[in-house]
């Protein structure tokens, strides 16, 4: 073999070999993750966990049943906030403005707090709600949430409308259709499929976060449906109970953990079976 | 190239204005017409009328213009920026690039069907009904009835009265561009554009297409852009030939194809070049 | 034609047509507008967000920059309890975000963008889309998840064995001894940095494959025509073709890993010390916050506030400038 050939050949070889090792290495921690999450959060889950409420220190038994009701109300009102905005935003970058300065600014900006750190987003709840108000709330922390949901719907609704053809527009302002009536019964028609997609990867982007909640929503040891006070919820009380020297605490947020992550994930699976169907049509 | 920019002063004002002037049955009338994208001026003084229950057709090569003036007789360009249109056009007497004119209305006396079928993501029936409770509440027997109607009006009936509550998508592309069709006159325009509505069909479909806008013109007044010159022949009355934004001859489609009085039709329609 | 010249008969007259469709659309008018603004609204509400986190910040970080100015940058000490005044600097929680977020993207970085030219180059068809699947996955998994298993599992881990094999290792080596100096420390820089790595690492991996996937098949292809080997193709053609997007999606990575709180509050130890050892525990802005925020008040509280104020500004540098990277990259497809 020519030589100059079989040197590269050989550092060919060796990218491979490494390429393939990080992907075994990160499959692997991976992996790691996703068992302990299971082998832990397995052990603790029964019935208990849903009908009983957090327990006090020292306790030997108790549940997760108000964090999983706050986190659920939290996380349902929040994305009822921010997903109608984020879908009437993202109409006006993709239908009205699509051709305007205005919404390449918002578009920019929707992009960076698309990644901007959530702690920051509960800091500015804090002051703006919680300090306002005169205290920690269920709504300051759905707030919070909603904060989060509204750019990550308005950039996939914008993307999914820009799918849809202009020719499909034309047709139905063809008919004497008025502008609002295209893009609400035509155009987000047909990128249905789409903007549902983006509202469930929102909910699932804001069913786990923390650290918006630690001090807009704090958290609740008893069983409270007020959203105008302190309301328990799933990531805050993982949190708590992490770093707690009692077994049942540390318990409890193996299994809280656990269902936080099968939420997501199945949040993620339908979300990405309904994309496919999109993309199959 | 440069041959055809030095002539283009020279060339006469196309017929239309001077030989055929306004007849009574005048449907539109477009006078001294300018169209700009931007700053780019798309469309040159054109002059021309549209005649009730006449098709006409608007042949040419690509860019040059058929198509945009097609758009502007219902105004589709006002959808887009920096798009605008200057001199009149003239729908029954009424000017419809004045300020103030209401464009939905306008699109409904002024249908269009586009160069690829564009059904609704709805049923059939939904696709056509859409339309037309927009402007009427009409009792579910009559909805029925006005529905039935259009589909028999595009000649897909047939073809669809068993399954009306099918998704629009799953016509074949031939059945589709005649539910778009029906859709169309579902909602009773009085002029129906077609912008080389079948560019995207096979030939059956197209000939039924053809076979359906002959029968369409005892009723409406119709103007069909087509890159396809036997299309044109087919199906139309009258012809525009157009070239870089302007009109260059417009006739009878029979001395249009048999005696063009401008040699540059002569050469498009012969092939000679486009 | 029977059926036509029928339903003709049907027909109002066109004038009357008009009429009524007039009336039908005066209807909508007040629909049509009110929607209009409505989602104007909605768009201007995106720039009011990023307006009022600004504006709350800074009055809430006002009493801080009055008690401290610019020497909250370089002082080192955190007392929010001496009496009469407050000591507090930023110097500690800067130095652990920098910190933290350098090793873990000296990490990430390359095991991420190796995997996803294993995932675009390598990998078996069949494989190419449940990875793929599962990393996007593994992306979405809560931040707090990799903090609890860095706190259980991998930090008891790396302090049993690997921290005291380093420290033997280096020791007595100037500048390394000192970087990997004990003892064992199960809430340290260290630890908080590779869990870091490994909550990026996904992220990465799915932004580094989508750039990828934006180099023209042709362009491969006629590399590979060539009898180009396939490392020479990813660096003669995929990563010259892709970089300035790579570099966008890398910082939007670092964007994410300096801004992330859970992933990294149980196992660094909050500490405002500064030592020199990554074995040692430190903190990091956001996990400062996330500590002490809930228990602050006063001067205390609108300091924790002035490091969220930095830390956004940080973010939002590193974040626009991975968009404008990312956006010249889309722009490049589109047109």
């Amino acid at each position: 073999m020519n030589p100059l050939y079989a040197a590269r050949r050989r550092r060919d070889v060796l990218v491979r070999a490494l390429c393939v090792a990080a992907a075994a290495l990160g499959l692997l921690w991976l992996g790691l993750i996703l068992w302990s999450l299971f082998a832990n959060g397995l052990a603790g889950l029964g019935l208990d966990v849903f009908t009983k409420t957090t327990p006090p220190p020292g306790a030997t038994d108790g549940g997760l049943a108000n964090a999983i009701v706050g986190s659920l109300a939290m996380t349902i009102l929040g994305v009822s906030i921010g997903a109608p905005l984020g879908m009437l935003a993202g109409a006006y970058l993709a239908e009205y403005g699509r051709y305007e300065k205005l919404s390449d600014v918002v578009r920019f900006i929707n992009d960076i707090l698309l990644s901007a750190p959530s702690i920051i987003v509960g800091l500015f709840i804090y002051i703006a709600v919680v300090q306002t108000t005169g205290g920690f709330s269920g709504y300051a922390g759905a707030l919070a949430l909603a904060v989060i949901v509204i750019p990550v719907v308005v950039r996939t609704t914008e993307d999914m409308l820009l799918l849809v053809p202009n020719q499909l527009r034309e047709a139905a302002s063809a008919l004497g259709l008025p502008r609002s009536l295209v893009i609400r019964r035509i155009a987000f028609r047909a990128a249905r499929a789409g903007v549902i997609t983006g509202v469930l990867l929102a909910t699932a982007r804001v069913a786990g976060e923390t650290a918006p909640l630690l001090f807009t929503a704090l958290s609740n040891q008893f069983w409270s449906l007020d959203m105008g006070a302190a309301m328990a919820n799933l990531p805050v009380t993982i949190n708590n109970f992490v770093q707690s020297p009692y077994e049942t605490w540390r318990q409890l947020a193996w299994t809280g953990a656990l269902l936080i992550t099968l939420a997501v994930l199945a949040l993620n699976i339908v979300a990405r079976v309904l994309g496919a169907e999109r993309k199959l049509k | 190239m440069t041959d055809v920019l030095m002539q283009a002063p020279a060339m006469e004002r196309p017929q239309a204005s001077a030989a055929a002037p306004l007849a009574a049955s005048a449907k539109i009338d477009v006078r001294n017409l300018d169209f700009f994208y931007g700053d780019a001026r798309a469309l040159k003084s054109i002059d021309l009328a549209l005649e009730a229950n006449r098709v006409t057709a608007f042949i040419g090569p690509s860019g040059c213009g058929k198509s945009t003036l097609l758009r502007v007789l219902n105004r589709m360009y006002d959808l887009y920026p920096g798009q605008r249109a200057t001199g009149e056009v003239l729908l029954d007497g009424e000017n419809i690039l004045a300020p103030g004119v209401d464009v939905n209305l306008l699109r409904a006396r002024v249908g269009m069907v586009f160069q690829k079928p564009t059904p609704f993501p709805m049923t059939i029936y939904e696709n056509i009904a859409f339309g037309v409770r927009l402007y009427e509440k009409l009792p579910k027997a009559q909805m029925d009835a006005r529905v039935e109607e259009a589909l028999k009006g595009a000649a897909l009936w047939g073809e669809v009265k068993d399954k009306l509550g099918a998704s629009g998508l799953s016509l074949s592309g031939g059945q589709q561009q005649r539910l778009c069709i029906a859709r169309t006159i579902a909602i009773r325009p009085e002029v129906i554009l077609f912008d080389e509505p079948c560019s995207a069909l096979d030939p059956i479909s197209t000939a039924k297409i053809e076979e359906l806008i002959d029968g369409l013109k005892a009723r409406y007044t119709i103007a069909i852009v087509t890159h396809n010159m036997q299309q044109a022949a087919r199906v139309s009355d009258k012809t525009a030939f157009m070239y870089l934004g302007e009109l260059v001859e417009f006739d009878s489609t029979t001395k249009m194809f048999t005696s063009p009085a401008q040699q540059r039709t002569q050469d498009y329609i012969t092939g000679r070049f486009g | 034609m029977t059926e036509i010249a029928r339903t003709a008969l049907t027909r109002a007259s066109p004038a009357q047509e008009t009429a009524s469709r007039a009336r039908a659309l005066a209807a909508f008018k007040l629909g049509d507008s009110t929607f209009y603004w409505m989602t104007r609204l909605a768009a201007l509400a995106v720039l009011g967000v990023l307006g009022g986190i600004i504006l709350t910040l800074v009055i809430g970080a006002w009493p801080a920059l009055q008690a401290f100015g610019a020497d909250f940058l370089w002082t080192q000490r955190w007392a929010p309890q001496l009496q009469p005044d407050p000591v507090l600097g930023a110097l500690g929680p800067i130095y652990g975000t920098l910190l933290t977020s350098f090793i873990a993207m000296t990490i990430a970085a390359p095991v991420g963008v190796g995997v996803a030219i294993f995932l675009t180059e390598l990998c078996p068809e069949s494989l190419r889309r449940p990875v793929g699947m599962a990393i996007e996955l593994l992306a979405g998994i809560p931040s707090i998840i990799y903090g609890m298993w860095g706190f259980f599992v991998l930090a008891p881990f790396l302090t049993d064995h690997f921290q005291p094999a380093m420290i033997r290792l280096f020791d007595g080596v100037p500048v390394l001894g000192a970087l990997f100096a004990g003892p064992p420390s199960y809430l340290s820089l260290f630890n908080a940095s590779l869990v870091l790595a490994i909550m990026v690492l996904p992220f990465i991996t799915a932004i580094a494959r989508d750039v990828f996937a934006t180099v023209p098949p042709m362009l491969k292809e006629s590399a590979y025509g060539m009898g180009c080997t396939t490392w020479e193709v990813v660096r003669n053609v995929v990563i010259p073709y892709t970089r300035v997007g790579l570099i966008g999606g890398l910082m939007l990575g670092l964007g994410r890993a300096l801004g992330e709180t859970m992933a990294v509050t149980f196992i660094i130890g909050n500490s405002f010390k500064i030592t020199g050892s990554l074995f040692a525990p430190g903190t990091t802005i956001s996990a400062a916050i996330a500590s002490e925020f809930a228990e602050s008040d006063g001067v205390h509280q609108s300091a924790l506030i002035l490091l969220g104020l930095l830390l956004f500004v940080l973010t939002f540098f590193v974040l626009a400038a991975a968009r404008l990277m990312l956006r010249r990259i889309e722009r490049r497809q589109g047109g």
